[in-house]
Order: structure tokens, then C-alpha cells, then sequence
């Protein structure tokens, strides 16, 4: 099977989740990669991504209309590359679930959404119901177009490949969309999708200014991404980004710490294939304790400065 | 201008799903069934722009079984105008329920379609962004804020790095985020007068798509269940377990 995998990139690095999915689509043949982007950037990127272990050719799209992955124009770009690949895999990131629909629709293809394991070419199982229910779907279309969960994946390795890098070009702007602007906030801190640790804070920290003044400095000190419930988001202590669940961000580290998160289901969904999970929480019939491996039962507001202070 | 909002019924968000014994899906008998949320924040927004003097007329779309049109009341007691039941009781899947809503969108030529970013029962997140490449429009996802703009609207997007704006042509498809509004309740009066607002009753083959599944679903089965571990009774127990696992 000829396979095609969306490489998402920023300044010119690849991202985790890519390699975790180049990962998976080498489990179901000859892997090539498409860069899109522009500029020194979208060249900088290639020149990484031929250099991933598992990829045997790049394909480089260099275009403005390309710079900031508008839907629209790069799904024209693969449509007609999709004459000669038989599977196209995204990432199950917001770029990712953006782009992969739209491809998939054009090609009169029904998608298969957040994969978590390849059972055969065309078997995929993948968590419905917040991930409390796992189905296993078998695809009937001519072509697959799939996005991968990238937790479930181990990553291929970035160096050890020398692919090919070839030009190749689409249709360019299709003057449907544009992009305006973009809020990020430049962290030292790892990303929550690919952190060993991360440290997560519920609504029980009352506002934005103790949730900084406790969570931070305890990630600190672990060097942990730091993470956040929908209630902690919702009530403005964090920026959309740090939400961790069903429809945030999926995790799965080394170690989560749970502080003063209940564990709703929605939030369960977003955490809990971590390898180990920790629980503070005033309330010790807590759902989270039902899946946490380390519960502590007490007041966050002493317990959190004291672990900070003794690690 | 007119607002075309598709909903959805699905399992409420509050019920714990539980997979049938017999492995072939999820067990719906007897469980609360409500408007998927992200629909709801969908019916909202809707709303607010009616308020607001930017959209004229609100149609509420739903495609599923019978059941469907208390979701579709639910919608028109928010606020929306009028309602269209496109009745089928076979589980449909994203790209013939896209295929479903291009049609509708054909005939209401609606100048915004508002839709929730994903349901939260098959959590597939594609019917938005399929209707958009369908339609030949573009298409805001996980919008957290909307703007009319003359012939075009801004909608910024909750994305993986925070926070993305786009400007799209009109018409155009835009799929909600949790954060865009808090949808309101349907007051009692509003719920009674929905009842005699307009319902088309529609089927699939009225607007000729093929709805026969591509994805046959082989099982669905139990995740792995994790098993409860210890409490520890104090910080320095806390440190200690911290400590073996390597990470402090």
C-alpha cells in the first residue's frame, strides 16, 4: 500500500505527533510524506522530514497559500496527489481533523477518525464515546483517509532516513479563506501531547492567579507540561490549549497529576491511558480516584505548596 | 440572512455509555437522549446573531429517527424558526449525512451553516468540514468566536498552539468549540410555542443520496478498565512514590 502522511510543522521542525503517525503508516506500506508550507520554512521542514527513519520520499509543496495549512487550499493540494497513494494519514491535532474531512469528502471517501491501532489494511480501532467504547471499523472505500491518535503510536525515530525530496504543486489559493492572525503564547515548557510529565489543575484552584502560583511552580520543579480540566479553562485560569479531554487535548505521559479535578468522564477521556496517575482532591469519593493510581485526599492549598517544596 | 443549523441527537452527556454484551454497539434503550452540546452552542450562536440583526431566519436541520424531532423542538423553543426532519433509523455515517446537508443547503441557500464540531457519541469530527468541501465553501472549525463582516465573517478557532483567526468568504461553514457562548434554556412559553412552528418531514432518498454505510463495524468492545490504585496518607508517602517512578 501506498501511503501518504500530512506532515504538520512549525519554524521549520516536525512535529511529534507527525512522527507518531509516520509510525503508523508504516505499518501499512511504503510511506511518503507531503510538506506544505513556504519559503525557507516549508524547505527546512523537507530537508528534517527526509531525514526521519520509515520515510521513503518527500514531497514538498512551497507556496504562500500553503503557510498557515488553510483547509481549503491544502485539500486541494491533495486531492489530485491522491491518484497515486492508496491511504492519506493526518494527525488527530486540530490541524489534522481540519484538514483530513475535507480531503476525504472531495474523494468520496468516509474517513476513519482518531485511530489508536492498525488490526489490518483496512481494520482500524478507534475510542467512541469519550473512549468508553472502543469500536473496530473496517473500511470499504476504494481509499483510506485516517487521522491517528498520536498517544497510541510510538514515534519514529527523527534521524536515521535519507528520502528524496521532490517538488510538487497544487492549485494554490482558492480566495475562499484567509488567514488573519494567531495568539500563541511561546513556552519553555514541553507540550502537553508529548510531555513525560504534566501537572493539571481543576477548578478547585479557585482562580487564574493561584492556579499559577501553585501549579506552575510544582511543574517547575518536575519539568512537566502543565494541563487544565474544561472547568478550570472555562472559568478563565488557562488559555484554551492547556484543556486536557474528550475534546482538548489527548495525553498520555509518563505521569499525570490530577490537582482538584473531579474527573468527569469528558476529562477521563483525555487522560487516562497515562502510564500512571496521580489524584489530589478534597473529595474522596472523587471519580478520579476510581482510575488513579496514587490518591492523596486533602486540601490542595496546603498539600500542593508542601510537594512542591519537598521535591 | 438566513442560518442553517444542523443538530444532532445523542446519548446526554451526563450518562455513562455502556457496550452491549453481544459487542455490536452501544446499549441506547431507556438512556437520556439530548441535543449534542456542541449543537446546542451551535442553536445559540445562531440565536445571538438573529438578536443581534445579522440573520434573518433560522433553520434547524436534524437526521436521524423519529425521536429526532424533540431535539428539533428543542432547537425551535431556543429560538430557531423552523425545523426539517430528514427520517431514517439506520445509524448514518458523516460523509452521507454531509452529503444529506449539501442538499438541504442547496435549497435553503442559507448565507451561514453553524454546526457543532463534533458529536460527542461517535466523536468523528468530520461533518462540518465535509459539508464545507461538499458545498464548495470554506469552513471555520472550533470556533470560539464569530463575526459578521459584510460578505465574509472572522472566526477565530481554538487550535493545538491557542488561538487562530480566519477570514472566510460567505457562505460559509463554521463548527463550534465549547467556548463560543453558554447556550441558553427554552423558557416554558417559548417550549409551548414551539410546538406550532413548522417540521418538514423529509427522507433521504427526497434529496437522492446514497446513505449505504462504508465502514462496517466489525465490534465495539469494553476499553481496558484501570483499576483503582492506592491512597497514600500523607505528602512525604506522595514524594516517596514520586521518587521510585523517577520523576522528582
Amino acid at each position: 500500500m501506498n501511503v501518504l502522511v500530512l506532515i504538520e510543522h512549525e519554524g521549520g521542525k516536525v512535529k511529534d505527533a507527525s512522527l507518531a503517525t509516520i509510525a503508523a503508516a508504516g505499518q501499512l506500506g511504503s510511506v511518503h510524506t507531503l510538506v506544505a508550507g513556504e519559503g525557507d520554512e516549508a524547505r527546512q521542514t523537507a530537508e528534517a522530514t527526509a531525514r526521519i527513519s520509515g520515510v521513503d520520499k518527500v514531497l514538498l509543496a512551497s507556496d504562500a497559500a500553503y503557510a498557515h495549512m488553510l483547509a481549503e487550499n491544502v485539500a486541494d493540494l491533495i486531492v489530485p496527489l491522491m491518484a497515486d497513494y492508496d491511504a492519506l494519514l493526518c494527525n488527530a491535532t486540530s490541524n489534522g481533523k481540519n484538514v483530513a474531512p475535507r480531503v476525504a469528502a472531495l474523494l468520496d471517501v468516509m474517513q476513519v477518525s482518531d485511530i489508536i491501532a492498525i488490526e489490518g489494511e483496512r481494520t482500524f480501532k478507534r475510542p467512541i464515546y469519550a473512549g468508553n467504547a472502543i469500536a473496530t471499523v473496517e473500511a470499504s472505500d476504494a481509499k483510506l483517509v485516517i487521522t491517528v491518535r498520536g498517544t497510541a503510536f510510538a514515534k519514529a525515530a527523527a534521524e536515521g532516513g535519507s528520502a528524496s525530496i521532490e517538488a510538487v504543486s497544487g492549485p494554490g489559493d482558492a480566495a475562499l479563506s484567509s488567514f488573519v492572525s494567531c495568539e500563541t503564547q511561546a513556552s519553555e515548557r514541553p507540550e502537553l501531547t508529548s510531555a513525560k510529565v504534566i501537572v493539571s489543575g481543576g477548578r478547585a484552584l479557585k482562580d487564574a492567579a493561584t492556579f499559577e502560583e501553585l501549579i506552575v511552580p510544582l511543574a517547575d520543579k518536575l519539568g512537566a507540561a502543565v494541563g487544565a480540566s474544561r472547568a478550570a479553562v472555562d472559568a478563565g485560569y488557562v488559555p484554551n490549549d492547556y484543556q486536557v479531554g474528550q475534546t482538548g487535548k489527548i495525553v498520555a505521559p509518563e505521569v499525570y497529576i490530577a490537582i482538584g479535578i473531579s474527573g468527569a468522564i469528558q476529562h477521563l477521556a483525555g487522560m487516562k491511558d497515562s502510564k500512571t496517575i496521580v489524584a489530589i482532591n478534597k473529595d474522596e469519593d472523587a471519580p478520579i480516584f476510581q482510575v488513579a493510581d496514587i490518591g492523596l485526599v486533602g486540601d490542595l492549598f496546603q498539600i500542593v505548596p508542601e510537594l512542591t517544596s519537598k521535591l | 440572512m438566513k442560518v442553517l443549523v444542523p443538530v444532532k441527537r445523542v446519548i446526554d452527556y451526563n450518562v455513562r455509555p455502556r457496550v452491549k454484551a453481544d459487542g455490536s454497539g452501544v446499549d441506547l434503550a431507556n438512556v437520556k437522549m439530548s441535543m449534542n452540546p456542541f449543537d446546542e452552542i451551535a442553536v445559540e450562536e445562531a440565536i445571538r446573531l438573529k438578536e443581534k440583526g445579522a440573520a434573518s431566519d433560522i433553520v434547524a436541520v436534524s437526521i436521524g429517527p423519529a425521536k429526532a424531532q424533540e431535539t428539533l423542538r428543542t432547537a425551535l423553543a431556543m429560538g430557531a424558526d423552523r425545523a426539517i426532519l430528514v427520517q431514517t433509523d439506520d445509524e448514518l455515517e458523516p460523509l452521507a449525512i454531509a452529503k444529506i446537508l449539501r442538499a438541504v443547503a442547496d435549497e435553503e441557500q442559507p448565507g451561514l451553516v453553524l454546526m457543532g464540531k463534533q458529536a460527542i457519541d461517535d466523536d468523528s469530527n468530520q461533518t462540518g468540514q465535509m459539508l464545507a468541501a461538499l458545498w464548495g465553501r470554506p469552513q471555520g472549525t472550533f470556533a470560539s468566536k464569530v463575526e459578521l463582516e459584510g460578505d465574509s465573517v472572522s472566526v477565530t478557532r481554538e487550535v493545538d498552539g491557542g488561538l487562530e483567526t480566519v477570514s472566510l468568504k460567505l457562505p460559509a461553514v463554521v463548527t463550534t468549540d465549547l467556548r463560543l457562548n453558554e447556550p441558553r434554556y427554552a423558557s416554558l412559553p417559548n417550549i409551548m410555542k414551539a410546538k406550532s412552528k413548522p417540521l418538514a418531514a423529509k427522507t433521504p432518498a427526497d434529496y437522492g443520496v446514497d446513505t449505504a454505510p462504508r465502514l462496517k463495524i466489525i465490534k465495539v468492545s469494553e476499553p481496558p478498565v484501570r483499576q483503582a490504585g492506592v491512597k497514600v496518607g500523607s505528602v512525604d508517602e506522595l514524594v516517596s512514590k514520586l521518587k521510585a517512578l523517577g520523576v522528582a
